[in-house]
């Protein structure tokens, strides 16, 4: 099981421009994912994440290090046989919505990849269920909600049976409820299949629930580690403009004052489960 | 009134002619035009006049809502309608009230003229309302499949008219939006003269020019990133199934072809 699903070498990533001072979006980046991880990607903007998520598929090459992807390596070649099995969704709902309805977008990429009609119909219903949009397969894109959308497109993604999803922001536009909505579609996904997943997000109350998070730095990889021991590292989170998860703060704030709390809370319920056992174990 | 105007809208359904294959059907709107022309005597429009309306009656669209839905062509049919009575000096004189004569020939040209007009916008309506657009595109798509040898870029087309159509509602809402946020900010695209109406579109155009290159460029990727890459090697989600009904439809119209022929004969 404990193979690797997706790996960059020292890869550096310049976008070419007039000017020749630019400097490059990703630095001398290495890391690795293990199949059916949860993996986060957090950082502020402009620190290179969507570039990262560009290179992971094809649509940059690196012009230093080299990217490998399901045991093969990055080239022209292999590319679109890569790509056939990694699924992405991006930011904007609208924008990534190809078909006029439900159905038509999620078939898009099988007929990209030339699968029989029969098979279409059967893997676009089991995409929609994965999600729970099978409700809706006639509908048109500008009567779903913004998560219903975002649902969609990773149905979209899912018809093609991808060992890996690369979310790059998918969240981000979304209310609290869409957020909700896809945050929990991918929880299921992940405990259904064992999908390898892939979250770029600015949100770290959404990392938290990765196994493993890398946060970046104006194109270089500052840490990278289990959510917990990348939380501890408080001060530096939010010296890079990243704001703890709602929990974490609280409980940082409760210390100060006195609290005697023990863990680190990653989600308010581990928080308020602590606070109110805290006199009974006193 | 524009909400009213039915001139290139879909009304879903499920009479006989919705459920038609969009190639029969745009198949038969435009032999349908081309046999319109055969018609040159009373019984011969009289002929198409019923062959439509029969149309309708199959597409179980009613015909006050046609009606009222094609308002703004009545008037257009009126005005041919007026031109050819007053402007025709032949046959007999049937009205003379002063400077208003109207001539046998001149009533018979405004009448028929009227009727071939009414039957075409009728007909094309039909095809419109009766088939979502989406199923057009793809109608087209498969109906002009042969000039891919001449190379034609039929797949793109066709991609682009669905792309195309996919994004109206999207890019409507945006204007609505670029409009309300120009208002709060003074803007007033309403009134004064037309210069300055004009002037005040320009700050509209180009917020929504730079949104629409933008979402262009991220489709673009995200297209790219399903595995898209030319009509090369795709497949179809989208069935077209040829049913008899399709091909009873262009059979029942060469019969009305052969009529019309018979009677001009
Ligand atoms: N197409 C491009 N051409 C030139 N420079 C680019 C291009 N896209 C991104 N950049 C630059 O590369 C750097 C990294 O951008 P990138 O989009 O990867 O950041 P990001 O972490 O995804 O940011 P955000 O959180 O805003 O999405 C930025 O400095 C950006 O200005
Ligand atoms: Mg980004």
């Amino acid at each position: 099981m404990n193979s690797i699903i997706l790996s960059f070498e020292n890869v550096t990533f310049t976008y070419m421009q007039e000017d020749e001072s630019v400097k490059p979006a990703v630095k001398d980046l290495s890391f690795s994912i293990q199949d059916g991880e949860w993996i986060a990607l957090v950082g502020h903007n402009g620190s290179g994440k969507s570039t990262i998520a560009k290179l992971m598929n094809g649509l940059l090459f690196p012009q230093i290090g080299k990217v490998e992807a399901m045991g093969k390596l990055m080239t022209e070649e292999s590319l679109w046989d890569i790509r056939s099995q990694m699924g992405m969704v991006f930011q904007n709902p609208d924008n990534q919505f190809v078909g006029a309805t439900v159905q038509d977008d999620v078939a898009f990429a099988l007929e990209n990849n030339g699968v029989p009609h029969e098979e279409m119909v059967v893997r676009v219903k089991e995409a929609l269920q994965q999600v729970k949009m099978a409700d809706y397969l006639d509908h048109e894109p500008h009567h779903l909600s913004g998560g219903q959308k975002q649902r969609v497109a990773i149905a979209g993604a899912l018809a093609m049976r991808p060992r890996l999803l690369i979310l790059d922001e998918a969240t981000s536009m979304l209310d609290p409820q869409g957020r909700m909505e896809v945050i929990e579609t991918i929880r299921e996904l992940r405990k259904a299949t064992g999908l390898t997943v892939i979250s770029i997000t600015h949100d770290l109350e959404e990392a938290a629930l990765a196994d493993r998070i890398l946060v970046m730095n104006a194109g270089e990889k500052q840490l990278e580690g289990k959510p917990e021991a990348v939380f501890r590292s408080g001060n530096e989170l939010t010296n890079l403009g990243l704001d703890l998860p709602f929990s974490m703060r609280m409980t940082h704030l409760l210390r100060e004052v006195g609290v005697e709390l023990q863990g680190e809370h990653m989600t308010e319920d581990e928080l308020v489960d602590e606070l109110w056992t805290f006199y009974s174990r006193k | 009134m524009m909400e009213k105007m039915i001139f290139g809208r879909f009304i879903p359904g499920d009479s006989l002619i919705h459920r038609m294959d969009p190639r029969a059907k745009i198949s038969f709107v435009f032999v349908f035009i081309a046999i319109v022309f055969i018609a040159n005597s009373a019984e011969t429009y009289g002929i198409l006049l019923g062959f439509t309306l029969l149309v309708v009656f199959l597409s179980k669209i009613r015909l006050y809502f046609l009606i009222n839905g094609l308002k703004p062509v009545f008037i257009l049919l009126i005005f041919t309608f007026l031109l050819h009575i007053f402007f025709t000096r032949e046959g007999e004189l049937l009205v003379d009230i002063g400077f208003i004569k109207i001539y046998e020939e001149g009533l018979r040209q405004g009448i028929f003229i009227s009727i071939r007009f009414l039957v075409l916008v009728f007909v094309t309506s039909i095809l419109t309302l009766t088939t979502s657009p989406i199923s057009i595109t793809d109608g087209i798509e498969v109906l002009l499949g042969p000039f891919k040898r001449v190379k034609l870029p039929v797949h793109e087309l066709a991609l682009m008219m669905s792309i195309s159509l996919r994004f109206i509602p999207t890019l409507m809402d945006e204007t609505g939006k670029i409009l309300k946020a120009q208002m709060a900010r003074g803007s007033d695209i309403g009134s004064g003269p037309v210069k300055e109406r004009i002037k005040a579109v320009v700050p509209l155009l180009i917020p929504l020019f730079v949104s629409a290159f933008k979402r262009a460029e991220d489709l673009a990727t995200a297209m790219e990133v399903r595995g898209y890459r030319g009509g090369e090697g795709r497949t179809r989600y989208r069935q077209l199934n040829w049913r008899l009904i399709d091909s009873l439809s262009l059979v029942v119209l060469a019969g009305l072809a052969g009529i019309l022929v018979y009677f001009r004969l």
